[in-house]
């Protein structure tokens, strides 16, 4: 199982980013094989995310993928009025969207895929109040976002402070202004389960998918001991 | 007599099944000598039916409509039985076709077997190919990623700098102003059934006509030329049947374990067989900030990108690139060496063969990346300096790609040659 996490890490690492931003990205903690964050990432993301975030593609029953059952599925997750076989809306009504934020916050179905696990890992983990802007927060990884840090009460607030190096453009760096209710390395807890589960959530068929991976390719081993022998047999008399 | 060679003698009495058997199976003669390039040929047909047989079940699922075709494509992801399976076979099938196309290519440049009396099975290979390239190039637009759409408005475009026609032309392939619908509607009747009947009726007339005329083989050697007096057959020449159906398979199964490991390891390939910038939905508002083509598009898009505007026209690039395919088409009438095969030809041949395929190669990679994936040349040199490093790269590399078809006649017949023997060597 380890090597199947360390496959799907190293898998998901790479996909190539676009963000614009050059920060350079922290190493997110997936796991797929540890449905214990896995679990606590989806309700973490039920609490914090999913007021504006829909997982479009996502339907409630596929969670039992992740080791949870229909009661636990119905009764910590399931939102009023929505049903198993839903997919994972929300609420809100995209006008309602682009007259509070400016743009519909995306859909994080395949969130994962498009900008890398890195990315949300680190993403969420570099808010820093910016008075200037109109949520009054800004991000280094993706800077001017429109999303306001949602998790502040968790992580405290942070400030920028851009170092001048010998070039004059040494990597900005955070510091802290407030204390939140978790510690940092609670903090980096909790977003890792939550990128671990989007990063699920992008490809809930992957774990199966790298198994399946083992028994074609032994099949197909065993199948060429037998062709190539097959073939060696018809061509004895070929000199 | 038994029921089945009865029932076998009233079919042949209707239909030449026996007889067509016998001429392009039992009783074709192949060369004995075929080395590992030889594999790509039989290759190609199997990956083409995969992707006939994953396209099938792909098309029960998806939705052309700009509204729900990202959509779906997800549904058929998660939703779907075996729909990852099914999707990844398709994506990984469309990189690998090519991979296993320019290696069959590439064969037939080192071994000659385009030459006299194989013109036509070459031309009709390069027509496969040009089918092949626009099969891709529709079905890439279907998954409506930002990467599909974008792709596709900027390859479009390419035809409005045609002179005159361009902006009409242009217009005419999209049904729209914009990559819209309407585009992905007709692109998606070109990819599930037009091309697709033109490429299986171009994959029968190449092997037709490769059967006509006979297989060449690694030495160039006219197999033909020696028979056995008593039976009539090439003596250095043995039925594709059983010999190349076994050896074939042996090369199918070495290929599907690569295959697999793709399709279960690593389908997005480190986003060259699918990329980052698809898994998002195509927005004509927001243009991603580098667009690249699918990496088997990358050395033609890296000539289109090498040779500068002239009198404010893009059109010399995009002539260019078109010029690179087609030029594919002359080489039987370029080649004038008294051999067919690598192996008795001189330095001048090999040397430009393998310069040309480095430069290829170069091109495919420069066209991944931005232009200024090299920086720039320092200021101080006279006539490069400013320009980036990638795109004076990339102007030698077009330089080397045409030079070595217009120089073929020349270097061809100018080199040195060693003796063919009379028999093929194993």
């Amino acid at each position: 199982m380890k090597f199947l996490a360390f496959l799907s890490a190293a898998l998901l690492s790479g996909v190539a980013l676009a963000s614009g931003s050059t920060y350079p990205l922290d190493k997110a903690p997936v796991d797929l094989s540890n449905t214990v964050s896995l679990q606590r990432g989806a309700a973490a993301f039920q609490s914090y995310c999913s007021g504006c975030h829909s997982l479009g593609y996502m339907r409630y029953s596929r969670l039992t993928d992740i080791g949870l059952t229909d009661e636990q599925i119905k009764k910590t997750l399931l939102p009023a009025g929505a049903k198993m076989g839903d997919t994972m809306g929300i609420p809100m009504r995209p006008e309602d969207a682009k007259s509070w934020f400016g743009v519909r916050p995306p859909d994080l179905s395949v969130e994962a895929r498009s900008r890398g696990a890195d990315w949300i890992y680190t993403y969420l983990r570099t808010f820093y109040r910016d008075d200037s802007r109109p949520t009054g927060w800004n991000n280094l990884v993706y800077e001017r976002s429109a999303m306001p840090h949602v998790l502040y009460q968790l992580q405290g607030e942070l400030a920028v402070e851009h170092a001048e190096g010998a070039e004059g453009h040494a990597a900005p760096k955070l510091v802290k202004v407030s204390d939140g209710q978790l510690a940092p390395a609670e903090y980096d807890a909790v977003t890792g389960d939550i990128t671990n589960f989007l990063a699920w959530v992008s490809e809930p068929a992957q774990d199966a998918r790298v198994r399946m991976g083992f028994i074609v390719i032994g099949f197909l081993l065993v199948m060429l001991v037998v062709v190539y022998n097959l073939k060696k047999e018809y061509w004895k008399d070929v000199h | 007599m038994s029921r089945i060679e009865a029932l076998q003698g009233w079919v042949d009495a209707r239909f030449p099944l026996t007889a067509m058997w016998k001429e392009h199976i039992g009783e074709y003669y192949a060369p004995k000598n075929f080395n590992f390039w030889y594999y790509f040929g039989s290759l190609a047909l199997l990956v083409l039916v995969m992707q006939i047989l994953t396209g099938i079940f792909l098309t029960m699922n998806y939705k052309p409509d700009a509204a729900n075709a990202f959509a779906s494509v997800e549904y058929i992801m998660r939703d779907v039985s075996w729909g990852w399976l099914i999707r990844y076979m398709h994506s990984t099938g469309a990189s690998m076709f090519f991979v296993v196309v320019y290696l069959h290519m590439f064969r037939g440049l080192m071994y000659g077997s385009f030459r006299a009396p194989r013109e036509l099975v070459w031309v009709v290979g390069v027509v496969i190919y040009l089918a092949l390239m626009a099969e891709a190039f529709m079905g890439y637009l279907l998954p409506w990623g930002q990467m599909s759409y974008w792709g596709a408005q900027v390859i479009v475009n390419l035809f409005s700098a045609v002179p005159f026609i361009g902006p009409d032309l242009s217009l005419w392939i999209r049904g729209d102003y914009v990559v819209s619908d309407a585009t992905l509607n007709r692109f998606f009747a070109f990819h599930v059934i037009a091309l697709p009947i033109v490429l299986l009726g171009l994959v029968v007339v190449h092997i037709i006509a490769l059967h006509e005329v006979g297989s060449n083989n690694p030495d160039g050697v006219d197999i033909k030329k020696l028979k056995d007096p008593k039976t009539g057959r090439p003596v250095d020449g043995i039925p594709f049947h059983p010999y190349y159906t076994v050896k074939d398979m042996v090369g199918a199964t070495v290929f599907l374990i690569v295959f697999s490991a793709i399709v279960f390891f690593a389908p997005e390939m480190g986003g060259y067989f699918l990329e980052a910038n698809n898994f998002i939905p195509a927005d004509p508002l927001k243009t991603p900030e580098h667009i690249a083509p699918v990496w088997y598009f990358t050395p033609f898009y890296s000539v289109l990108r090498a040779v500068p505007p002239m009198f404010g026209s893009q059109f010399p690039g995009v002539a260019a690139m078109g010029a690179a395919v087609v030029i594919l088409f002359a080489v039987p009438w370029l080649d004038r060496s008294p051999v067919r095969s690598i192996r008795y030809r001189g330095p001048l041949f090999k040397r430009w063969l393998a310069t040309f395929i480095v430069a290829f190669i170069v091109l495919g990679y420069l066209g991944i990346k931005p232009t200024g994936v090299w920086g720039i040349v320092p200021a101080g040199i006279p006539l490069l300096g400013g320009a980036p490093v990638a795109t004076v790269v990339a102007q030698i590399c077009t330089l080397v790609y045409f030079a070595f078809f217009v120089a073929m006649p020349w270097y061809t017949a100018r080199d040195t040659y060693q003796p063919v023997p009379e028999r093929v060597t194993v």
